[in-house]
Order: C-alpha cells, then sequence, then structure tokens
C-alpha cells in the first residue's frame, strides 16, 4: 500500500533513484524487530529508511560503532519510507519504538514531546559543546521545540532551489528569471513553443506548497508564517497571504505549470523527467532531485545543462532573497521509554559516530552536503563541486533557513494546509476561502 | 476498513444460520470466534475511540460528543458522502448489465466461450494497487498512452480534472470487478432449466424475448446478490483510489473510507476518523438490509420450481 503523505521524506530516499532496489530491500529486511533485540545491556535500537544511497550510509555508520564498541551494539530495522512513517507513530504510541528514532523534526518532533516519548536532550548538548558547534546552527531550529532540543541534528542539508534545463531556455532564447516579473514575462514566451514554463507533481501536494513557501517569504518576510506557526488569531489574513495566493493562482491560469500537474506525482519522479526531457524549461525542487537527475537524466547534468538558482525575488517585496526552505536536516531522537544504558548507547552514538569524517565524506561523495561547518574544502574537491558549493552557499548564507511547513506544523494542520493548497491549485477555492478554511485550523 | 466490511455482509447470515439447525450451531463456532475477534470487538473499539480525542501517540482523553460534532458539521462528510455515492451509483449501474450480458454469453457450453472466460477473469488475479499503478501510468498526461501513441484524444488530464477522475475511477473499478460478477451470472444462468428455454421456443419466442421474460426474472436473486456485494464493497474502495488519485484532485475522488483515513493517519485525528468509521458500518448495514428487503426476504424460497 502506498501511502503518500507529507513526502518529501519519500524524496530523500528516492534521491538517487535506485527505487526499485530500495523496495525490495525493504521487502527483504525482517519485520520490527519490538524494542529490544542486540545483545548485552546496553544494545539499542534504531529504526531508519531504505533507499540508497542514504540507506548504506547509515548502515555503514552503524557498523563502524558496533565494532568499536562491542558491549554496546546498536542493531537497525530499516522501513521503507512511506511504511515507516505510520509505523513509528503506531509503534511510539504502542511503547514499542525503537531506543534511536529517526524522523524530520518539526510540528511530528513536537507531538513525540508532547506526549513524552522522547528525552530532553538540552542539557547534554550544553555538556558536549563539541558535539554541537561543529553542526550548523540553522539546523537545531527544527530539533528544539519549546526551547528545549529533542533531537540530534544529522545527516545533509536539502534547500529547495529552482532547477531550470539551459537547453530548453536557450532554444526559447530568454534568461533565468530574476524576479516574479521575468517569471510572468517568460511564461506566454515559454508555452509558445510548446514547452511547459514549470514541471510540478501536484497531487504530492507539497510540491506546490514550495511555491507558495518561497512567495509568502518573498513578499512578506519570515514573520508572517512566523505569526501562523505561533498559533496567533487569523494570522492568514495578513495581505502577504492574499498576495501570494494570486499571485500563484495567476501563475495557474496563465498555463505555468505542466498539463495534468495536478494528477502527477513527485514519488514517481516524473515531475523531474519532464525538466530532464525538455517538456518543462524549470522545475523548483529540493536539492535531493540532483542525484536522480544525474543518475537517470542522460546528459542534461552531466553535459552540464541543468541550471539553478535560489528563488527570485518578487517586485516590492518584504523578504531577503537570500531566504530558503527545505530540511535543514534529519532528526535523531532517543526514546524516554529505553533503558539507560540503551540511552547512553544511543548518546554514545550521536557523539562518536553520527557525521564522523567517514560519514560526512559518502555524503559528499553522493553529492550531498552535509549538516557539518567547515567543509568547503571537502565540497570544491567532489565530482559535483559547482553544485555542492552552490547548495552549501545557499544553507549558509540564508538569512532565514525555513523548514517547510507542512513539516513545521502539526500533522492536524499540516493535512488542512496541504488539502486546501491543492484546492487552491485546481483554482476550486478562491483566495479568500483558502485564507477562511486555514484561518480555522490556527493552533491546532 | 476490510476489518469492518465482513460483518456487514455476513451479519444476517450468521443469524440465519445459527437459528435453524441448533444441533450443528457449534460448527459456526470457528466463524464466530473470527468475527468477534477481527469484526465486533475492532468495531467495538473504533465506537469507543468515537467518543475520545486521540492523536494516535500520546494519552487518549475522552471528549463526548466533541468529534461527533466536528465531523456531522464538516462540510467535507457530505462531500465524501455524495462523492461515495456515485461511485456506487455509477459502477453499480456501469458494472450490472456488463456483468449480465457477459455472464450470459459466457454460460454456452462452447470451446471459445470457455477460453473466453478464463482471459475475462484476469483481472481479478491482480492485486488494485498493482492495478491502480498500472492505470496510472498509462493515463499519464505526458508520458501516458496517448502521448505515447500521438492520440490527442487519449492524452487527456485524466486524473487532473474532477469529473473526469471520478469516470477514471469508476471505469478501473468495473475493469476490475466485472468478471467476477460475470462469473457470478454465468453460474446462475446456466441454472436456469433448459426446459423453459423449450417451451418458449416452441411458442414462437426469440432469443431476445427469452433473454427479458425467462433469463432475466430468472436471475433476480443473483442479481440481488451481486448487488449487494457490489454496493457494500464500493463502501470499502480504498486501495484503488488512494494509489490511483489520493482522493484528488482536490477533493473530487474522496470517498468516506478515504476521508477516514486522511483524517486517521494523516492529520492525526482518530476520534472524528472513528467517527467516520462509524458511519461507514451504518451506511453499509443499511444498504444491505434495504437490499435484501428489496430482493423480496427470503432467499429460501426457490426460484427453480413452479416458475
Amino acid at each position: 500500500m502506498e501511502r503518500r503523505t507529507i513526502s518529501r521524506r519519500n524524496f530523500l530516499n528516492l534521491a538517487v533513484g535506485t527505487t526499485a532496489g530500495a523496495t525490495l530491500a525493504a521487502c527483504g529486511t525482517s519485520g520490527p524487530s519490538g524494542g529490544g533485540g542486540g545483545t548485552g545491556a546496553g544494545a539499542a535500537t534504531y529504526w531508519f529508511l531504505t533507499g540508497q544511497p542514504q540507506q548504506g550510509i547509515r548502515e555503514d555508520t552503524v557498523k563502524r560503532f558496533n565494532q568499536a564498541n562491542a558491549n554496546s551494539k546498536i542493531t537497525f530495522t530499516e522501513f521503507q519510507n512511506d511504511a515507516y512513517k505510520t509505523k513509528i507513530k503506531t509503534a511510539i504510541g504502542a511503547g514499542q519504538g525503537p531506543t534511536i528514532i529517526w524522523g524530520w523534526g518539526g510540528g511530528g518532533l513536537k507531538s513525540y514531546v508532547e506526549a513524552g516519548q522522547v528525552e530532553d536532550l538540552t542539557s547534554w548538548f550544553a555538556q558536549n559543546s563539541a558535539v554541537k558547534s561543529r553542526l550548523f546552527p540553522s539546523a537545531f531550529g527544527a530539533a528544539t521545540v519549546n526551547g528545549k532540543i529533542y533531537a540530534m541534528p544529522a545527516e545533509q542539508v536539502q534547500p529547495i532551489v529552482m532547477f531550470y534545463n539551459k537547453t530548453v531556455l536557450d532554444k526559447v532564447g530568454i534568461q533565468p528569471p530574476q524576479s516574479w516579473g521575468d517569471i510572468m514575462a517568460a511564461v506566454p514566451k515559454i508555452n509558445a513553443k510548446g514547452i511547459a514554463p514549470f514541471s510540478l507533481g501536484g497531487q504530492s501536494r507539497w510540491t506546490n506548497m514550495m511555491w507558495l513557501e518561497f512567495l509568502l517569504d518573498r513578499i512578506g518576510g519570515p514573520e508572517v508564517f512566523q505569526a501562523v506557526f505561533e498559533g496567533q488569531k487569523n494570522a492568514w489574513s495578513q495581505p502577504a497571504v492574499m498576495d501570494m495566493l494570486t499571485k500563484t493562482q495567476d501563475l495557474v491560469k496563465a498555463n505555468g505549470f505542466i498539463k495534468g500537474f495536478s494528477s502527477i506525482t513527485a514519488d514517481s519522479n516524473a515531475d523531474q523527467a519532464l525538466l530532464v526531457t525538455g517538456k518543462a524549461a524549470m522545475m523548483l525542487h529540493g536539492t535531493w532531485t540532483y542525484g536522480t537527475m544525474k543518475q537517470t537524466g542522460g546528459d542534461l547534468v552531466t553535459g552540464g545543462h541543468l541550471g539553478y538558482m535560489n528563488f527570485p525575488p518578487v517586485e516590492g517585496g518584504k523578504g531577503d532573497p537570500s531566504d530558503t526552505v527545505g530540511n535543514p536536516g534529519q532528526y535523531l531522537s532517543i526514546s524516554s521509554k529505553a533503558t539507560d544504558a540503551q540511552k547512553e548507547t544511543a548518546k554514545k552514538f550521536f557523539s562518536t559516530a553520527v557525521l564522523d569524517s567517514a560519514e560526512v565524506k559518502q555524503w559528499i561523495d553522493t553529492g550531498g552536503v552535509p549538516i557539518v561547518s567547515g567543509t568547503e574544502s571537502q565540497l570544491a574537491s567532489s565530482k559535483d563541486a559547482d553544485f555542492l558549493k552552490f547548495v552549501y552557499g545557499v544553507s549558509s548564507k540564508a538569512k532565514v533557513f525555513a523548514q517547510s511547513w507542512d513539516q513545521a506544523m502539526s500533522p492536524t494542520a499540516a493535512e488542512a494546509l496541504l488539502d486546501n493548497i491543492a484546492k487552491l491549485f485546481q483554482l476550486s477555492i478562491t483566495p479568500q476561502q483558502w485564507i477562511d478554511n486555514m484561518n480555522q485550523v490556527i493552533g491546532q | 476498513m476490510t476489518t469492518l466490511a465482513p460483518p456487514v455482509v455476513e451479519a444476517p447470515v450468521a443469524g440465519a444460520r445459527g437459528g435453524r439447525t441448533g444441533a450443528v450451531a457449534w460448527m459456526s463456532l470457528p466463524a464466530l470466534a473470527v468475527f468477534l475477534g477481527f469484526g465486533v470487538i475492532p468495531l467495538i473499539g473504533v465506537l469507543a475511540l468515537s467518543f475520545t480525542s486521540w492523536d494516535g501517540i500520546g494519552a487518549i482523553h475522552p471528549a463526548g460528543f466533541a468529534s461527533w460534532r466536528t465531523v456531522l458539521t464538516d462540510p467535507g462528510l457530505l462531500h465524501a458522502l455524495w462523492v461515495t455515492f456515485l461511485v456506487m451509483a455509477l459502477s453499480w449501474a456501469v458494472q450490472t448489465p456488463l456483468s449480465i450480458i457477459i455472464g450470459v454469453f459466457l454460460a454456452g457450453q462452447q470451446r471459445y466461450r470457455e477460453l473466453l472466460a478464463v482471459l475475462f477473469f484476469i483481472p481479478l488475479l491482480l492485486s488494485s494497487a498493482a492495478i491502480a499503478i498500472t492505470y496510472k501510468a498509462l493515463l499519464d498526461p505526458n508520458f501516458g498512452l496517448g502521448a505515447g501513441l500521438h492520440l490527442p484524444l487519449l492524452a487527456q488530464d485524466w486524473l487532473g480534472k474532477g469529473p473526469l477522475a471520478l469516470g477514471v475511477v469508476i471505469f478501473v473499478v468495473s475493469w476490475q470487478f466485472i468478471p467476477f460478477h460475470s462469473l457470478i451470472y454465468q453460474g446462475a444462468v446456466r441454472q436456469i432449466p433448459r426446459t423453459m428455454y423449450e417451451a418458449a421456443q416452441i411458442d414462437g419466442a426469440g432469443r431476445m424475448r427469452s433473454f427479458f421474460s425467462i433469463t432475466l426474472p430468472q436471475l433476480k436473486y443473483t442479481i440481488v446478490t451481486s448487488s449487494t456485494l457490489m454496493v457494500v464493497g464500493s463502501l470499502t474502495f480504498f486501495d484503488l483510489i488512494f494509489v490511483l488519485t489520493a482522493g484528488g484532485p482536490g477533493d473530487a475522488t474522496r470517498v468516506l473510507a478515504l476521508d477516514m483515513y486522511k483524517r486517521g493517519f494523516q492529520a492525526n485525528l482518530m476520534g472524528p476518523a472513528s467517527v467516520i468509521a462509524v458511519i461507514l458500518v451504518l451506511v453499509g448495514l443499511i444498504l444491505a438490509l434495504l437490499l435484501r428487503r428489496l430482493g423480496g426476504g427470503g432467499t429460501s424460497e426457490s426460484q427453480l420450481e413452479g416458475a
């Protein structure tokens, strides 16, 4: 059964497109091992996602840790992305979760915190400041709930950027758009050549959301969504929101998106295929798509035909054009139901194994930017140096690195948001109806 | 929902069987145990959950009628009910005539019909998810069948426009289940005594006339059975629609079962989701009862003798 939810996460896993292998691997791994398993008193459990190359990197890190710590091994269980999302919730609710919980931080983490299911790591980070200081400060936002840190940021940073097919733009005879006005001006020119201006996997819904996230930030600055996030009454009624919604529908009405976008899912990579095959000129998407496009996109990436840039500013907008949105990192929490020995093992894993130099190298080799500061020289010598330097630059220079809305909000509010966004792109509700619907779920 | 569906269909049957012959009542015990364990007990659990608020992770808090009020005042419920009804009515209207025709055709004893019967049966062997994935790929407006064969007629935005998406759902559902219902009709047609047709032939009735005057009336109870399966079954369509459209575009194909899933497992609102589950069970029960009434009550009366 496929569960298509909040699934940027699907994409993390598919990032370098060995989907078939990942699926098989998911079927082949043993079932969840409950709370126990392993050997020795300090044996901890760790659940994480399948999907190469991330899966292999996670496995290697655990193996290195187990070799160094024979008495307190970590046993891992792997899940396919969609299955994991429901499984982990149910398991934690039933007190059967693993010691180390892999997650996305933000609203999901907050619901664990409110249920008292995860350890407060604030004091541990205070004692182990070296662990904290080597990571991107922006990665800690989504790990923090009510001023306390409940998760260890891990893995890689994945901002959302504007990709474009240079060959197609040359054919149309335009430059990459430098402003919202450029975008609206480019749309009819690209359409005139029988090419779709923007690719979009609209059935996945969060893909549409990326447009709103950037528009709102560029128009009104990060404060607008912050007010929503903090649960202020009628926070969606701010004028910038109306502007964002109107501009979005203008783009839809101008045929800015590929025909049939609302039945395309991001999980199938069809949106990337449109850009790769030149059926669409541009695509707003997470940097995790780079690896897939490189592997399966013919010479688009290898031939240097793939362009990328941060989302352009909107004329008269208040937001800083350096701001970005995306996944500031992935997150590891410790279950409060684990034994003290297991918790110790997990903390040791965090401080000695997570993002050690070997893991950092693996992330870079597979086209990712680990959330570790000071890797510029390593990035520069990688095969994908240009792209990685670009991602590193966007991530580290961003004045605000916002977490995606659906992950920052509670699952309840996120579902209402995605539902209304889909209807907005479908033009079945007006901007005013959108605002009214969304004001109702603020604070839920 | 699959765990909840069986009671809807089986409840009356189990009751009737138990009442008829006391001596072999113990034989129904295994079935009863399974029914209790996987039907009744979860149902009671869901009913209890519908009066609580629970996010699926933390503690369960009693919430009285709050969830019921939320769901019953939500325009989304009416919409989901309407979509469910549409899927039910349209898929019934498409499937029944086609199944009868195919069933009658396959009832003939010719060799080539036997071969066709086997071929027609294939869709039933495939899982709903596999069918949905296949059709999704075939109907893709940019990489699908229409685009590949350069047939503009086929290159519609099949799953991206509300009415079209609903039509596709009904088409795929019918494609999947017509073989099953044809099989039921095939069996029923073969049970109709040959003598009736012979008598009709002597009276000078043509093929059409015997179809409408003998075959159709004789299939009455089969139609009731098959319709009950279709109607009640259509309440539980989930996997197919979920993979095909995920309830979209917007909420154009969001049936009750999908609404329940989205509220429960995506929005973490187990209370309201349980309310919808209870509504689903009630609707299913009422429909099954209604259809039995429509069928003229006791199926024990024979349709073969004295006809």
